[in-house]
C-alpha cells in the first residue's frame, strides 16, 4: 500500500512533465536550482568542520528552525501536491495508518522533501571530527526532515478542515490566517531589533534550541559541546513535537476523509439584487456588479482583499522596527499595485462559469470594463485613504501628491495591463468553493510567467510617475510632486482605456480558446 | 413527415405548458414546414440551410490525436424538438459547443436561422440559449441575481431583465429559492436556474446539453413541459441525452452520433423504423456485449 502511494506520487510527477513543454522547462530549471542550492548547502555544511563548534551550532540550529518554520507556513500560500490528499483517497479502503506512512514517504520523495531530507542528513558532514556526533546528526537529520514533511501536511489538513467546516464562515476562514501572514514581519522585526545588540545570533540559536522548531537540530551540537543532559532534554522536546504534529495530522486527515471540502453559505432575502440593482444596467455594469459581489463574498477574492488593511499594518511594523519612517509611505502605491495586478486571475477564478459570458456574446470590452470597474470602486478610495492616513500618522504631507500620482498609475495601469494578460492566458486556480489557499498543480509556472511579464509592462507604463516621484523626493520640491499627481491622473486612465480596448479585442478573438483551457483545468 | 406542432406527451403533469412566456414569435411557427427541409436529402449540399433553426455542415474538431467530431452535418428544422443521442464520448458536447459559438471548429460551417455563428457571433448568439453541460454557474449569486445577470449580459435593460426573471422563476417554480445562493441549490434546481438563464433573452433556439442529468423525475417532467411549451410557442429545442426513453417520448426529431459522425437522423419514427429507439440505438452504435461479467464478481 505504501509502495503503491509512493509509486502514484512518482507517476504524477512524471506525468506532470508531459503536460506541456513550458512545465517541463520549469521543472528542469527548478530542479537545477534545487540542486545548486543543495550543493551550496552541502559545501557549507562540510566547511563547518573547520569552524568552531559554537558557530556550527548557531548555523545549524537557526537554519534548521527556519526550514521547519518554512515547511509549516509556506504550504498555506503555495502549492502542495494535491493528488495524494485525503479527499482524493477517501474512496479507497486504505487503513489510516498505512495512509499516513504512505503520504509521509511520498512527501519525502517529492522534490522539496528530497532536498530537505538530503540536506538534513548531510548535517552529519559537519561532524567528521567526532564520528559519534555524526551518527547522532544523521538520525536527527532524518527526524528533522520527517518533522518538516509532517508539519506541512498537518498544517494544510488542519487548515483545510477548519476552513471548510460548517461553523466557520468563509470570511472567518480568511481572518484566521491574518495573524499567520503577520507572523513573518513579527519574527523579522524581532530578529532585526535583536541584531542591534552584539553577538545575538548564538543566543537566538540557544533560545530556538528550546523551541519545537529548533530542538531536534540542536541535539548533535549539544553532545559535541559536552552537554549530554541538554541533548536529552532537547531530544524529549523534539520527540514530543513529532508526536503532537503526528496526532494533529492524523486528526486532520481522518477528518478530511469524511468531510467534503466544499464550504456552505447562508440564505439571503429574495428580491434583493445587491450591486446588480445599483450599477448601470448594461453588460459592463452587470459584470462590475457581479465582480463586486464576488470580491466580498468569495474567499478567493477576500484573501486578496485583506491585503488592503493588512499592507499598511505590515509596513507600520517594519517602520517601528527599522525606524525608517519612509517605508510606511509605500503602503498606498503597494496596495494600488497589488489590487491592479490581482485582475490577472479574474477569468481563471470564474472557472467554467465564464461560459455564460461567451454564450451570451458579451463584447470583450464590456467584460474588461466591468471587471476593472469593480476593483476601482473600492480600490481608488482605499488607496487615497491609505495614503492620507499614512501621511497623517507621520504628519508629513510633502510626498502625498506624488504618492497619489504613482498609486493612480499603478492601480489603473495595473488594471489595464492585467486586462490584456487575463484575456491571453488562464491558469488552474482554486475552484469556487475550494480552500482559497489551495494552489492547483501546474498553476505556478503559467502564473509566474504571465505575472512577471505583466509586472515588467506595468513598470514601463508607470515609469513617468516613478521618475517624477523620485525627482520630487530628491529635490524636495513640491512642484514635482504635483506634476506627478497630474501625470498619474491623466496617464492612468489612458493606460487603463488602452488596456481595456486591447484586452477586449483579444478576448473577442480568444474567448473560445480560454473556455477550452478552463474546461481542461476544471 | 414532420409533425409541425409537436405535442409533447405531458404524462399527466399538472403544469400547463402553454403558459410559457419567453417564447418569441417565430415566423415559421404557424405555416407548415416544408417536409424536405427536415430530411437528409439536402444535407449533401455543402451550403447550410438558411431556413433551418440550426444547420451544421462538415463540422470537424480534433483534440490532439483524437478526432472528436469527424464531419458532422445536420439540419434542425424550425419548431422541432430535436434529440441528439450517442454514447459517452461520441462528440455530442463538442458538436453542441461548436454549434453555439463556445468552441472553435477546425472546419465546417454553423448557421442559426441563416446567421453564420462563427462569422457573426454576436447576432447569432442573441438567438441562441445555451445550457452547457458540466459548466459551473456564477454560484455565489442568488438565483434571482444570476438570472438578472444573464439578462443584462444579453444587453436588455434592467426593468425587462427583472420582470422576465420574475416570470421565469415562477415558471420554473423557483420563487421560494430566489434569494438563496445558487451554490446551495440542489442539482435539479441548479439545472432549472441555468435553464432560466439560458431562456431569459428569449432565444429562438435552445441548445441544452444533458438537461436531465442528475435531475429528479419531478423536476425533469417540469422541465420537459416547459420545453414542450417553448416548442409549441414556435421555438426550437435541441437536447443531448443518453436516456433513449426520454428522447423517444419527448423529441420529434433525433440524430444518432457515434465516433464523431452522424449515423442516423430524421424524425424519431424514421430513425427507429418501428423498433424501440433504444434497441435501434444499440444496433447503430454497437458495443453491446452479452456476458455476465467475470467469475469473481458473482456472489451467488
Amino acid at each position: 500500500m505504501v509502495a503503491a502511494l509512493v509509486r502514484l506520487r512518482l507517476l504524477v510527477l512524471r506525468n506532470s512533465f508531459k503536460r506541456s513543454v513550458g512545465q517541463l522547462v520549469a521543472v528542469i530549471l527548478g530542479g537545477l536550482y534545487g540542486l545548486f542550492v543543495l550543493g551550496m548547502i552541502v559545501l557549507g555544511l562540510f566547511a563547518l568542520n573547520f569552524a568552531p563548534t559554537e558557530l556550527a551550532r548557531t548555523i545549524v540550529v537557526l537554519g534548521g528552525s527556519l526550514v521547519t518554520l518554512g515547511w509549516a507556513v509556506l504550504p498555506l500560500f503555495f502549492s502542495v501536491e494535491q493528488t495524494l490528499d485525503g479527499p482524493h483517497l477517501s474512496v479507497f479502503p486504505i487503513p489510516l495508518n498505512k495512509l499516513l506512512v504512505g503520504l509521509l514517504v511520498s512527501g519525502v520523495v517529492a522534490v522539496p522533501g528530497a532536498v530537505t531530507m538530503l540536506a538534513s542528513i548531510l548535517t552529519a558532514g559537519s561532524w567528521l571530527r567526532l564520528p559519534g556526533v555524526a551518527v547522532i546528526a544523521l538520525v536527527c537529520g532524518v527526524a528533522g526532515a520527517l518533522l518538516c514533511v509532517m508539519l506541512s501536511r498537518a498544517v494544510t489538513s488542519a487548515a483545510a478542515g477548519l476552513a471548510s467546516g460548517r461553523r466557520f464562515k468563509e470570511a472567518a476562514g480568511i481572518l484566521i490566517f491574518i495573524p499567520l501572514i503577520l507572523l513573518g514581519p513579527i519574527i523579522a522585526g524581532t530578529a532585526s531589533s535583536l541584531r542591534h545588540s552584539a553577538n545575538v545570533l548564538p543566543s537566538l540559536a540557544d533560545a530556538m534550541s528550546w523551541t519545537p522548531l529548533g530542538a531536534i537540530w540542536a541535539i548533535p551540537s549539544q553532545v559535541a559541546l559536552g552537554d549530554p543532559l541538554g541533548a536529552v532534554f532537547r531530544a524529549l522536546i523534539g520527540a514530543a513535537t513529532i508526536a503532537v504534529v503526528f496526532v494533529v495530522w492524523r486528526w486532520g486527515l481522518a477528518r478530511s476523509l469524511v468531510t467534503p471540502v466544499h464550504a456552505t453559505s447562508r440564505v439571503r432575502a429574495s428580491g434583493k439584487l445587491g450591486p446588480l440593482g445599483l450599477l448601470p444596467g448594461t453588460p459592463a455594469g452587470a459584470i462590475a456588479a457581479r465582480c463586486l459581489v464576488y470580491w466580498f463574498r468569495d474567499p478567493r477574492y477576500l484573501r486578496q482583499l485583506v491585503i488592503v488593511p493588512l499592507m499598511p499594518l505590515l509596513l507600520w511594523f517594519y517602520t517601528t522596527f527599522t525606524h525608517v519612517p519612509a517605508i510606511v509611505f509605500a503602503a498606498g502605491p503597494i496596495v494600488a499595485f497589488l489590487l491592479g495586478v490581482t485582475l490577472i486571475a479574474d477569468v481563471s477564478f470564474d472557472s467554467t462559469a465564464f461560459v455564460l459570458h461567451v454564450a451570451k456574446g458579451v463584447p470583450g470590452r464590456a467584460d474588461r470594463w466591468g471587471r476593472a470597474f469593480a476593483v476601482l470602486v473600492f480600490g481608488l478610495p482605499a488607496v487615497v485613504v491609505i495614503t492620507f492616513l499614512m501621511a497623517a500618522l507621520h504628519s508629513e504631507w510633502m510626498p502625498v501628491p506624488a504618492l497619489l500620482g504613482l498609486s493612480f498609475a499603478l492601480l489603473l495601469g495595473g488594471l489595464g495591463v492585467s486586462s490584456v494578460t487575463s484575456a491571453v492566458v488562464v491558469f488552474p486556480a482554486p475552484a469556487p468553493g475550494d480552500n482559497p489557499f489551495k494552489t492547483r498543480a501546474g498553476a505556478n509556472t503559467a502564473l509566474l510567467g504571465s505575472t512577471f511579464l505583466s509586472w515588467g509592462v506595468l513598470a514601463i507604463v508607470a515609469a513617468p510617475e516613478i521618475v517624477l516621484l523620485i525627482v520630487s523626493l530628491v529635490t524636495g520640491d513640491m512642484l514635482w510632486g504635483w506634476l506627478c499627481l497630474l501625470v498619474g491622473v491623466v496617464l492612468g486612465p489612458i493606460s487603463l482605456a488602452i488596456g481595456v480596448r486591447l484586452g477586449g479585442q483579444v478576448l473577442d478573438r480568444r474567448a473560445p480558446q480560454l473556455l477550452m483551457q478552463l474546461r481542461k483545468d476544471a | 413527415m414532420t409533425d409541425v406542432n409537436p405535442s409533447v406527451p405531458s404524462e399527466g403533469a399538472d403544469v400547463a405548458p402553454a403558459r410559457v412566456a419567453p417564447a418569441p414569435p417565430a415566423p415559421s411557427s404557424t405555416q407548415p414546414e416544408v417536409p424536405a427541409a427536415a430530411g437528409q436529402h439536402r444535407i449533401d449540399s455543402p451550403e447550410p440551410d438558411p431556413r433551418a433553426a440550426l444547420s451544421l455542415r462538415g463540422l470537424v474538431k480534433t483534440f490532439g490525436q483524437k478526432r472528436a467530431v469527424d464531419g458532422i452535418s445536420l439540419d434542425v428544422p424550425v419548431g422541432s424538438f430535436y434529440g441528439l443521442v450517442g454514447p459517452n464520448g461520441a462528440g455530442k458536447t463538442t458538436t453542441l459547443n461548436m454549434a453555439t459559438g463556445l468552441l472553435t471548429p477546425d472546419a465546417g460551417v454553423v448557421t442559426v436561422h441563416g446567421v453564420d455563428v462563427w462569422r457573426h457571433p454576436l447576432t447569432a448568439k442573441a438567438q441562441i440559449g445555451v445550457l452547457a453541460d458540466g459548466a459551473r454557474l456564477f454560484d455565489r449569486l442568488t438565483g434571482e441575481q444570476l438570472v438578472v445577470y444573464s439578462g443584462l449580459l444579453s444587453g436588455m435593460d434592467r426593468p425587462t431583465a427583472i420582470s422576465r426573471t420574475r416570470d421565469l422563476l415562477q415558471l420554473l417554480d423557483l420563487q421560494d429559492a430566489a434569494g438563496t445562493l445558487v451554490v446551495d441549490y440542489s442539482a435539479g434546481m441548479t439545472k432549472k436556474i441555468a435553464l432560466a438563464g439560458a431562456m431569459v433573452h428569449a432565444p429562438r433556439l435552445l441548445v441544452l446539453d444533458e438537461p436531465f442529468e442528475s435531475v429528479d423525475p419531478v423536476s425533469a417532467a417540469n422541465i420537459r413541459d416547459i420545453l414542450g411549451g417553448f416548442v409549441s410557442g414556435g421555438g426550437t429545442v435541441i437536447v443531448s441525452s443518453h436516456v433513449m426513453d426520454l428522447v423517444q417520448r419527448m423529441c420529434d426529431h433525433v440524430a444518432v452520433i457515434t465516433g464523431g459522425r452522424v449515423v442516423a437522423s430524421g424524425t424519431v419514427d424514421e430513425v427507429r423504423g418501428g423498433a424501440d429507439l433504444e434497441d435501434r440505438f444499440v444496433e447503430l452504435v454497437g458495443g453491446r456485449r452479452v456476458q455476465e461479467g467475470p467469475e469473481w464478481l458473482r456472489h451467488s
